[in-house]
């Protein structure tokens, strides 16, 4: 007689149990064991979601919660689409995520281009490149601080060593025109490396047969790149795409850390600016008016997005 | 061309999805150029038009 798991299971089973168990339909066994999940989900993300809608649409202020709330329609959102300061948070933000996004690609795919290359020493280079990507945020944004230092930082020293400006002459972190740009070079640097281990799984994915056979077609190095490694690798460099996309939406630790969305508030992006009005202006509905069109739009992207991902998937 | 206006007409899920990603895409552009206040200011509905289609139409058929 066979002894699968599912019959020591059931022997295992006390015998109370097993006789109301013994009653139930197939369908209502596996709704109690999705019910906790389901449970959990709408505990923890479905019922916030709602409550924040809901709130978006007061004047409700945490800091003040025996004050009598009441409901304004649609002002907040109408407050938060005509402001001009949040206008510009918005445009910082899509600074900082359309130049990281194309440098990581850029860089990510080079480095995973070369790592792929057989060479001595492969692992230790693939080892030291992914060591900025194991550091916490705040450390990284605490040490960058010191880098960017006019008279101390090593890399306006290393920016002096290659063009020959005095390093003293700029400052990167206090600069309205250079801030930007900072928090660019940091979060490339830190993350780039993420994006170099998807490239590089996607490389090592493609059989060597292929380019074997396109040797044999006589196709230049050129056209085996265009035509064989980039549609290969694509589908992950979409996904790179889309979850530094959506990670750098909500980047907060490393700027506030390195800026403080200064100076002004040239780097003050979304995530910031919200968490200032959530949590130091403690205007709650507002910020929740502001949160819901975030997630809107994040959420819209990222829809579009694996709609995409799964048509190029099925190439 | 033809085909995308045939599945508009015939309420096929290729076209009706095409229609709510440009809205989307749209409604995002809008929301972070820094040209034209009132583009910011009616970007949020857009994207939420977009995104309310996107889920409906994704349910119709292929």
């Amino acid at each position: 007689m066979s002894d699968t798991p599912i019959d020591r299971v059931a022997k295992a089973t006390p015998p109370v149990l097993a006789r109301k168990i013994r009653g139930f339909s197939d369908r209502a066994i596996a709704w109690v064991f999705i019910a906790p999940t389901i449970f959990l989900l709408l505990a923890v993300n479905i019922f916030p979601l709602i409550w924040t809608i809901n709130l978006s649409f007061t004047n409700f202020r945490a800091n003040r919660p025996n004050r009598e709330v009441d409901y304004i329609g649609l002002r907040n959102y109408e407050r938060i689409l005509t402001d001009g300061d949040i206008w510009l948070t918005m445009q910082a933000t899509a600074h900082f995520l359309f130049w990281t996004i194309f440098f990581q690609v850029l860089i990510g795919f080079t480095l995973a281009w070369l790592i792929n290359r057989k060479f001595k020493g492969n692992d230790l280079w693939t080892t030291i490149i992914v060591l900025p990507m194991m550091l916490s945020p705040a450390v990284v944004g605490n040490f960058w601080t010191f880098l960017y230092q006019p008279q101390i930082g090593l890399f306006n020293y290393g920016v002096s060593f290659f063009t020959g400006i005095d390093p003293s002459s700029f400052q990167m972190i206090g600069d309205v025109a250079l801030a930007p740009w900072s928090i660019v070079i940091v979060d490339t640097w830190m993350w780039t490396p993420f994006v170099m281990l998807i490239c590089l799984a996607g490389l090592r994915s493609i059989p060597d047969y292929i380019y074997e056979a396109a040797e044999i077609d006589r196709a230049s190095k050129w056209r085996q790149f265009w035509t064989i490694t980039v549609p290969m690798v694509l589908p992950f460099l979409m996904l790179a795409v889309l979850f530094r996309g959506i990670e750098n939406f909500k980047m907060f630790d490393l700027v506030v850390q390195l800026t403080g969305g200064g100076p002004g508030s040239v780097t003050e992006l979304t995530s910031i600016n919200l968490k200032r009005e959530a949590f130091e202006k403690w205007r709650t509905g507002y910020a929740s008016a502001y949160a819901i069109i975030l997630f809107v739009t994040v959420f819209g992207l990222a829809s579009i997005y694996v709609k995409a991902l799964n048509k190029v998937k099925e190439r | 061309m033809t085909q995308f206006l045939s599945g508009l007409a015939r309420f096929r899920r290729g076209s009706w999805e095409m229609v709510a990603s440009i809205l989307i895409a749209l409604g995002v552009v809008m929301l972070m150029q820094p040209f034209i206040l009132w583009a910011y200011t009616y970007s949020f509905i857009v994207t939420l038009t977009g995104t309310v289609m996107f889920i409906i139409v994704s349910h119709f058929p292929d």
